[in-house]
């Protein structure tokens, strides 16, 4: 039985488990729910629990396990040299897995009998066929020995699988037994049940700081093995990036580090004047009626794609640009430059930013405006001297948080910017960012192993640490000042 | 400060500060000031008591235009502040607020320093030509709220660092520093405990001789022990205005004495 009719019969096990232990509490109160110490409801949901929740972590860690104890089963099938090659090995077992899956699908869809899959001793035409027919590839052609072994992975499969559906079968039934027989009229099953709850809420929290780990893992792990083929001075300090597939490239980090900011910097200076007096007019200004359509209406610019403002930055900005600033001052005639992808990104920004800011301006306390307007301000001194410096500490987390997502875009920037890494201080040239050359650099048809490839992770765990300190820089400035205006 | 000085003492005959006559404010559809019509005295304290809702707040804050704020609030009736009518198309309401302070309920200290605090009005309305004018005016200011010893050494701190009883005392010194002509206190001391309402009711005392002075409050002992005047509101009326030693002993209108004695509120 595979894992999904097993998952089902579980669901059903806890199903039956709410009703039978329900029915059972209620049973020993005599059906007078008041001299039970939690609602009837909690014992039946406390059976559920116990039926289900052991059973699914035993088959989860099963799974985990199964994967070596078959392979091992296939292992003596292989050529002792394979046998003791790692990477021959996994090669190999990749084929037999293949081959099991594709015998499997041949039994299934009537091409081979199990009588005839299990008189094949030797690769046969027909064996080829059956395999082409249910579209399985192999590395190599299927050879003897990864027969064999396939032959004897797939029963070590059949035989496990069986076992397994009656080992989970009964530890599921066990809980529920178990559970009935605990349920007494002063058995806490409330207090039980809020702490299998408690548990989901922990391991929610848990898996997202796993994924975070498991993410600076691996793009550490990638960079130690890029700095160990590239020298790390010349990474963060050379001021040429020109890779080059046939080896000898120049992979220095700061032209890419120096489009990123500069980018960065005028999507923020479009962004942030824009953001900030939206903001200010919605929440200070603005009729409830005009809110109530304008926010909406600058809202909708966050839900465009950002690949929709490439597109916008490619067919108007940059040609318009390069036509009416660029070309009749002197500046060049790119229509791909830092200042259209600036200024797209920027444009971008503005709801991110105009909506946060609106919402923490909105949480400036009314009576801090009264106090200003009882001692003779204008709307504007109340704006700029109170509500403001109040409302600072949350602005300037919105600031950051553009900020953070100016430096992570990548399709407005590619579209808008070009891909050539320069260092150059024209506004309108063509420059790019770390983003676009992580895409740049793992998209291509070269050896994974090469500092030319693994050259995205060190620039991934760079744009990494930078957008983390701007966080940390968010967060210090909204704790520092939070209390001071509170 | 105990409710036996009531029968001492006397309003100087200092002539009328605010005269109001037949104000009626509706909130949207609803009535809430009834044809009101008061004289505050310069240089005393007047005290609005009544029952929650009786609309003594909502009448104060027609006093500086408070209520403008509120789109659905409108003001019919006559306000007079020296003569001139606050309500007039002439008159700039910010320009009034400078002129008519308010307190309020909750003490509201700006996000900046004490100092700034109290010189948040100076600079608004330009009332000083250098620091050294601006620094007299935050100490006297801070003297008159009786909050200058406790601050002295620490001006450049946060206001909202001091305790609930010295931010109100702060806020009244930010009102006093633009030194305006009549002081308005919505409950300024409904947020505060007795020791820190103590040392208000003595502040507002003091400021009695620089000062007209309009409270609110929820307390009759408060209103008896700071105020020279009374008025007593109910479901938007005024019911009586008078003296306060006479509104508490000897109170004209049925309606007030079952109030004061405790039977409506």
């Amino acid at each position: 039985m595979t894992v999904l009719p097993l998952l089902m019969i579980l669901a059903v096990l806890a199903a039956a488990g709410f009703v039978l232990g329900r029915q059972r509490a209620l049973a020993l109160a005599g059906g007078e729910p008041r001299t039970l110490h939690s609602l009837p409801a909690y014992y039946g949901w406390y059976t559920a629990i116990m039926a289900f929740v052991p059973a699914f972590i035993a088959l989860i860690v099963w799974l985990l396990i199964q994967p070596f104890y078959v392979e091992r089963a296939a292992l003596p099938h292989l050529p002792t040299s394979v046998q003791q090659d790692d990477t021959a090995r996994q090669l190999a077992m990749t084929d037999v897995r293949r081959i099991a899956a594709g015998l499997d699908a041949a039994a299934a869809q009537g091409k081979l009998t199990e009588s005839q899959i299990a008189a094949m001793d030797a690769p046969t035409p027909e064996l080829d066929a059956a395999l082409k027919d249910v579209r399985v590839a192999l590395v190599s052609s299927a050879t003897a020995e990864g027969l064999a072994g396939a032959k004897a992975y797939r029963s070590s499969l059949a035989t496990v699988s069986v076992v397994r559906t009656v080992v989970i079968g009964l530890i599921a039934l066990g809980g529920l037994a178990w559970a009935l027989k605990v349920i007494a009229p002063d058995f806490w099953a409330r207090n039980r049940v809020e702490k299998v709850v408690l548990r989901l809420l922990m391991l929610a929290s848990l898996i997202a700081i796993l994924t975070t780990v498991g993410i600076i893992w691996s793009l550490l792990s990638e960079s130690f093995n890029f700095f160990s083929q590239y020298p790390i001075g010349d990474f963060f300090f050379g001021l040429t990036w020109n890779p080059k597939f046939g080896g000898g490239s120049e992979l220095g980090f700061i032209p890419l580090f120096w489009g990123t900011i500069y980018i960065t910097i005028i999507a923020l200076l479009v962004a942030v004047p824009l953001g900030l007096f939206a903001a200010i007019y919605l929440a200070e200004y603005a009729s409830k009626r005009t809110r109530a359509w304008v926010k909406p209406m600058i809202e909708v610019i966050a839900g465009i794609p950002t690949v929709v403002y490439g597109l916008f930055a490619l067919i108007t900005v940059g040609p318009f640009l390069r036509d009416f600033f660029a070309a009749p001052m002197g500046f060049g005639n790119s229509a791909a430059s830092v200042m259209t992808a600036g200024i797209v990104i920027g444009l971008l920004n503005i709801p991110f930013i105009s909506s946060l800011s609106d919402d923490i301006i909105n949480a400036v306390p009314q009576s801090l405006r009264d106090g200003a307007f009882g001692l003779g301000s204008t709307k504007s001194e109340t704006i700029r001297q109170v509500v403001l410096p109040a409302a600072l500490p949350g602005i300037a987390g919105a600031i950051l948080m553009g900020a953070s997502r100016a430096i992570g875009e990548t399709m407005i920037v590619v579209m808008g910017a070009g891909a050539a890494a320069k260092l150059s201080l024209n506004p309108f040239e063509a420059m790019t960012t770390m983003t676009v050359k992580i895409v740049g650099q793992l998209t291509g048809d070269t050896d994974f192993n090469s500092p030319e490839t693994l050259v995205a992770f060190a620039l991934g765990m760079t744009l990494f640490v930078i957008t983390l300190l701007l966080n940390v820089m968010a967060v210090w400035i909204v704790r520092k000042y939070r209390e001071q205006y509170e | 400060m105990n409710d036996m000085r009531i029968a001492d003492r006397t309003v100087d005959a200092n002539g009328i500060r605010i005269k109001a006559s037949g104000v009626q404010v509706h909130y949207g559809d609803s009535h809430a000031i009834k044809d009101v019509s008061v004289d505050i005295p310069d240089k005393a304290v007047t005290a609005f008591i009544g029952p929650s809702g009786c609309g003594k707040s909502t009448f104060l804050r027609t006093l500086n235009r408070m209520n403008d704020t509120i789109p659905i609030c409108r003001v019919q009736g006559n306000i007079l502040l020296d003569g001139e009518n606050i309500y007039d198309k002439r008159v700039d309401p910010v320009q009034l607020r400078a002129k008519v302070g308010m307190v309020f309920q909750k003490p509201n200290p700006f996000p900046k320093s004490i100092y700034d605090n109290v010189a948040y009005g100076p600079r608004i309305h330009g009332l000083t030509r250098n620091k050294a004018e601006l620094d007299g005016i935050v100490e006297s200011s801070l003297r008159k709220a009786a909050l200058w010893n406790e601050v002295k050494d620490r001006l450049h701190a946060p206001g909202t660092g001091l305790s609930g009883g010295q931010q109100q005392r702060l806020c009244i010194a930010r009102a006093v520093a633009t030194s305006p002509e009549v002081l308005l206190m919505d409950e300024p001391c409904s947020a505060l405990d007795p020791i820190a309402t103590a040392q208000v009711e003595e502040l507002i005392d003091e400021l009695r001789s620089n000062f007209s002075v309009v409270i609110v409050t929820h307390s009759m002992q408060q209103a008896a022990r700071v105020s020279q005047k009374t008025a007593f509101f109910h479901l938007g009326n005024l019911v009586e205005f008078g003296e306060t030693s006479q509104i508490f002993t000897n109170p004209k209108d049925p309606r007030t004495e079952s109030y004061i004695t405790g039977r409506i509120g």
